[in-house]
């Protein structure tokens, strides 16, 4: 494994680290359920940056399938997930002031 | 004020959950796993029908995980159908910007077939496709479309479970004719795929705008159309 390679995911990998906690540290701390769905979300955006970082072999091998695979389903549950939960607030508060 | 949990407690367990991503990361990357999963589905690419290998694993070697994806998608899309009707949508759009919309939605329709057929042997397939029908979907809602362009219920609620019906139809059917559950025979595997994947991109791009919507569609979806 060449040092080019191992820099590139490392960058990567570690961005996507980075977006994690940024994302457990807001849905921890921050009350509103909008700010919440948000950081779930930008949690989500570092797991894929993570897997597609474990997924790449340099540039003159294909990258690895598997992952690339589980970030697509990983979007489809987040979008599935994040419209359910905005369905759910925007009944929360049409029940919280009826008109 | 110094509030313990807030400012000592959580930073501290985020720098320790961080350090431990971060090690597991450093050691997924460097250490030698022995033969790992993606050379054994990277040489097995050419058996299964298509030559992209996401698409591969996606409707071939992992096709149970898409199924469940789409079933995903569709109790998510029942979760927001049970908490009420869709609320009264948007004001009709000006005529600069319906013209624009009535431009982009059927290049968009356009480009959702290309990337369905394209998926097989490059970067594309039944949700990238789904993505760009959805997304015609939510400009025809802002533009104040009133069903985002999608049919009245009953014939809605077909459309949305067609891709886990048709997906799990190929596959009970293989299993009578004598493969396992998912297991294309060889010949077959490249027409297969292509079936679910459009049924699967039918049912997504329906998913996705209704699920814009926000709650079941209205009873006459004629309102607020121009045409």
């Amino acid at each position: 494994m060449t040092d080019q390679l191992l820099y590139a995911q490392l960058l990567y990998g570690g961005s996507g680290i980075i977006l994690v906690l940024l994302g457990l540290w807001s849905f921890l701390v921050h009350a509103p359920l909008l700010r919440k769905l948000i950081a779930i979300n930008v949690m989500g955006a570092g797991v894929f940056l993570i897997l597609v970082a474990i997924a790449y072999r340099g540039i003159d091998t294909a990258p690895d399938p598997i992952p690339h695979a589980l970030v697509l389903t990983g979007i489809v549950v987040a979008v599935s997930a994040t419209a359910l939960a905005l369905a759910f607030g925007k009944r929360l508060d049409q029940d919280a002031d009826p008109e | 004020m110094i509030r313990p949990l807030e400012h000592i407690l959580i930073p501290l367990g985020l720098i320790a959950v961080g350090g431990l991503l971060g090690w597991s990361f450093f050691l997924a990357v460097t250490g030698e796993a022995g033969d790992r999963l993606a050379s054994v589905a990277l040489a097995r690419v050419p058996d299964s029908g298509v030559s992209n290998p996401v698409t591969s694993v996606l409707l071939n070697f992992r096709a149970y995980d898409t199924l469940l994806e789409l079933a995903v998608l569709l109790s998510a899309l029942l979760g927001i159908w049970s908490l009420g009707a869709a609320g009264s949508g948007f004001q009709p759009a000006a005529s600069i910007l319906d013209g624009m919309v009535a431009g982009f939605v059927p290049l968009l329709i356009l480009s959702a077939g290309y990337m369905l057929w394209v998926g097989a042997y490059a970067p594309g397939g039944a949700f990238q496709a789904g993505a760009l029908l959805g997304a015609a979907g939510v400009m025809l809602a802002l533009a104040g479309h009133r069903n985002a362009g999608l049919p009245c219920e009953s014939r809605l609620r077909l459309l949305v479970a067609l891709g886990v019906f048709v997906f799990t139809m190929t596959g009970l059917l293989l299993m009578v004719l004598g493969n396992g559950f998912l297991t294309y025979p060889p010949g077959l595997a490249k027409w297969l795929i292509l079936i679910i994947e459009t049924a699967a991109t039918l049912a997504i791009g329906a998913t996705l705008a209704a699920a814009y919507l926000g709650g079941r569609p209205a009873a006459h979806p004629t309102t607020g159309e121009t045409a």
